[in-house]
């Protein structure tokens, strides 16, 4: 591939790809992300290569293996294009009936998704429920491209922003487009990013750094892996335009180790880009010089704090340093070096492209644009979900995330993993956006949002974040260090049926401490989820305390199983699938379960079939004794 | 381990600043483990202190300093997965081994580790088994899996 020497010559590609490309050519376009990896995506994908080549159809159709396209739950997801039909969970075994239905210009209706409201079929994107209140600017193109081949990201306008900055935009023009459109830190603060760029391009020190944050690192995010994994062009080209904006001649991109596909695609787009021009000397020809390297992170979520994460880039241990001085100002290797998240760099070319006027139009006075949300855990609908900034919490997890499974009752979602807070039931009508969502006490973080339902022990919650952050804590200041491993310990006694009174008021105040004191944000947030649940929550800590009881029957200290001998049908069921051994009983004897041998694992009351429900969970009283062993025949038809 | 295994991986980011880490992550992946003989090497042809880059290596998670077994098992316990029951999975995958997080089997077969999001949150709860992911995983589906690796 000739380098491209200017921004005529980039149009005229564009040109010569799209001319090659005729529009009404279908494709199969097949989710290969992650996510529908771990349902078998690569068993499709070779089953349909397979199948075109066996009908002798690889002259008439493409396949294409792409990024996420966000509905995960159903994967595989795949879209036949130009159509836009969507069938999801995609198995091998359909490749034939589907590949014969594109032939044809049909449609397979039984993988077609099925409203489980209304009962009808949707065909495309925009009549399904899950896409509809969303706006897909960002993760909208992901079924249309193959994240390895650069000519699908140019084919849909890709470089034209970075063109567009290069040929007719002074680096300060740049810099006050995404000022205007008030673009924030997409990682968690939301920091304006142009205010940081200001900064970098204004310290003295050359050269100056741009990097990509693809840390990651909170539990039930995953929209960086998504974008960087299915369009990494899109966030290269990002960086390119804040580094022209900066002054920037060399970019790294910061990948969690636990991603090694998305280090893979974006090592395939750096190297495509810059054999196109696009990176590396005088891109397009503007005299303006930049390359990217990835590094590849190596398992510590402190190392996702900005300072951490220059230090690591440097080689040395991913720890932070006091930030006196900002990394803006002194970063990598002591130079001025701007950090943002994966997300906030996607977001540039497109207020580039468009202007910030247009930018501003989305979402609400203080937060702009969209935001991508990994909607996950209790919640009928989990993927990924780009929406305005500003649409309700309630239309997330209702109307996009379609509710609860097996109708259950919803008890708080949680946002901004460690750092963030639970929200309640209370406050789900609520708009989404930075100031609001700081409001309830919680943090946009880089956008998880974890779904909880009434199976969900809040204490539990609490000290499941503190039990991660105190692995996390990297033990550099104590009051992190220690602060955690208290207030974990005082959780841990308290969801061990250990607790006493005062416990409550103590983590209170171990949390103003921590927040005080701490280093840096690790410790600083880590109090917020034992805040928001003590504060939306308080009762179930109470109950943990007073009564000894799990209300949500989680607690393994808390819960013993039961077996109701009036329902028990001595089917054997349980019997046979304890894996503590622990249940006694035989055809036509009742089963008892032997509390001293039970591990709580919970196996009879998964295993128990619904129509005798014999299995029962009690906490916070005494498991009824067993019938004596001489009574535990069963008479049938007693019922 | 072969010093020129290691030497090779060294050569490759020759004139490059920074890269202990990825250094150290390659030596991983190659060996399994990152044992005291690849550090010795390292320190030697780096020229950096072997307190330096144990500190790395023993900072970071994906790094090992003790062999893992021939099979990884990450069991995620990331938020999603934890409310979705990772915890029993993970405590099954215990049993059937016969192991705690952190340990690797006698016959040195599997190494368990407990891994804190996979970002394949949509499924949980998840395992992944070297580079196979599973979704959406009952408890009472473990053994099965791991009877299918040798």
């Amino acid at each position: 591939m000739p380098r491209l020497n200017s921004p005529a010559e980039l149009e005229k590609l564009r040109e010569g790809i799209l001319a090659k490309r005729l529009p009404e050519k279908p494709c199969i376009s097949i989710c290969a992300g992650t996510g529908c990896l771990a349902f078998g995506a690569k068993r499709v994908v070779d089953a349909f290569k397979e199948e075109v080549k066996r009908q002798k159809l690889e002259e008439e159709i493409d396949i294409k293996e792409t990024g996420c396209p966000g509905f995960c739950e159903r994967g595989t997801v795949v879209t036949i294009y130009p159509e836009g039909i969507c069938y999801f969970r995609v198995q091998p075994e359909d490749a034939p009936e589907v590949v014969s239905a594109v032939k044809d210009r049909k449609i397979v209706d039984r993988l077609l998704y099925i409203d489980p409201v209304s009962g009808e079929k949707a065909i495309y994107e925009h009549e399904i429920s899950f896409y509809k209140d969303q706006k897909r600017l960002l993760i909208g193109n992901n079924s249309k491209i193959d994240p390895k081949n650069i000519e699908d990201y140019i084919a849909l306008g890709g470089y034209s922003a970075l063109a567009k900055a290069l040929s007719q935009m002074t680096p300060e023009q740049v810099m006050e487009q995404v000022d205007r459109a008030n673009l924030r830190g997409r990682g968690g603060a939301g920091f304006p990013a142009a205010r940081k760029w200001k900064t970098c391009r204004g310290s003295p020190g050359e050269p100056k750094y741009v990097i990509v944050n693809a840390d990651e690192g909170d539990p039930g995010a995953f929209m960086d892996r998504s974008l960087l994994e299915g369009n990494p062009h899109s966030v290269l080209e990002g960086l390119a335009i804040g580094a022209y904006a900066i002054g920037s001649p060399q970019g790294f991109i910061y990948v969690r180790a636990e991603y090694p596909l998305a280090v893979e695609n974006v090592g395939i787009a750096i190297k495509q880009a810059e054999e196109h021009g696009l990176l590396g000397e005088t891109i397009l020809g503007s005299g303006f010089n930049f390359k990217v390297r990835v590094h590849r992170g190596a398992g510590a979520f402190v190392s996702g704090e900005s300072s951490a994460l220059m230090t690591a880039i440097e080689g040395r241990v991913g720890e932070p340093r006091p930030k006196y001085i900002r990394t803006s100002i002194k970063g990598v290797w002591d130079k001025p070096s701007d950090l943002n998240n994966v997300e906030s760099w996607a977001n540039v070319p497109l207020i580039v492209n468009n202007g910030a006027d247009w930018y501003r139009s989305i979402g609400t006075e203080g937060s702009k644009g969209t935001k991508i949300f990994s909607l996950v855990g209790k919640v009928n609908n989990t993927g990924l979900v780009e929406v305005p900034m500003g649409i309700p919490l309630r239309d997330i997890v209702f109307r996009i995330g379609g509710g609860i499974p097996e109708g259950k009752k919803f008890k708080a979602v949680q946002t901004g993993g460690p750092s963030g807070g639970c929200i309640p039931e209370q406050l789900l009508d609520m708009l989404v956006d930075y100031d609001e969502l700081a409001k309830t006490g919680s943090i946009m973080g880089s956008g998880g949002m974890v779904v909880m339902d009434e199976d969900t022990c809040m204490v539990d919650t609490a000290r499941y974040f503190l039990d991660f952050l105190k692995d996390e804590s990297c033990g550099k200041c104590t009051p992190c260090r220690e602060g955690i491993k208290q207030m974990l310990n005082i959780l841990t006694d308290i969801c061990g049926g250990r607790g006493r009174d005062g416990d409550i008021e103590l983590l209170q105040e171990l949390s103003e401490v921590l927040r005080d004191t701490s280093l840096c944000a690790l410790g600083g947030t880590a109090p917020n989820p034992v805040l928001t649940t003590i504060q939306y929550f308080r009762d179930e800590y109470e109950a943990h305390i007073k009564e000894k009881k799990c209300p949500a029957y989680v607690c393994k200290e808390l819960v013993s199983y039961y077996i109701n001998p009036a329902k028990c049908q001595a089917c054997m069921i349980c019997l046979r699938n304890c894996p503590a051994e622990a249940i006694s009983g035989g055809k036509n004897q009742i089963h008892v379960i032997d509390q001293s041998k039970c591990t709580k694992c919970g196996t009879c009351f998964d295993l128990c079939p619904a129509r005798f429900d014999a299995v029962k969970k009690i906490s916070g009283e005494p498991v009824p004794p067993p019938l004596p062993e001489d009574g535990r025949v069963l008479v049938r038809g007693k019922e | 381990m072969d010093q020129k295994e290691i030497d090779q991986i060294v050569e490759k980011y020759a004139g490059e600043e920074g890269v202990l880490i990825q250094l150290l992550l390659d030596v991983q992946k190659e060996l399994n483990w990152v044992p005291k003989e690849a550090i010795k090497r390292i320190s030697e042809r780096l020229q950096v202190p072997l307190s330096q880059i144990y500190r790395v290596a023993s900072f970071y998670k994906s790094m090992s300093l003790r062999p893992r077994g021939r099979h990884l098992v990450n069991v995620c316990l990331g938020t999603a997965c934890q409310v979705r029951d990772g915890p029993r999975v993970m405590d099954r995958v215990s049993q059937v081994l016969g192991i705690n997080p952190g340990e690797t089997t006698p016959d040195m077969k599997f190494t368990l580790e407990r891994v804190n999001c996979l970002g394949c949150c949509a499924l949980g709860p998840t395992v992944k088994i070297d580079e196979d992911y599973y979704g959406k995983i009952a408890p009472a589906k473990v053994e099965e899996i791991l009877e299918g690796y040798d």
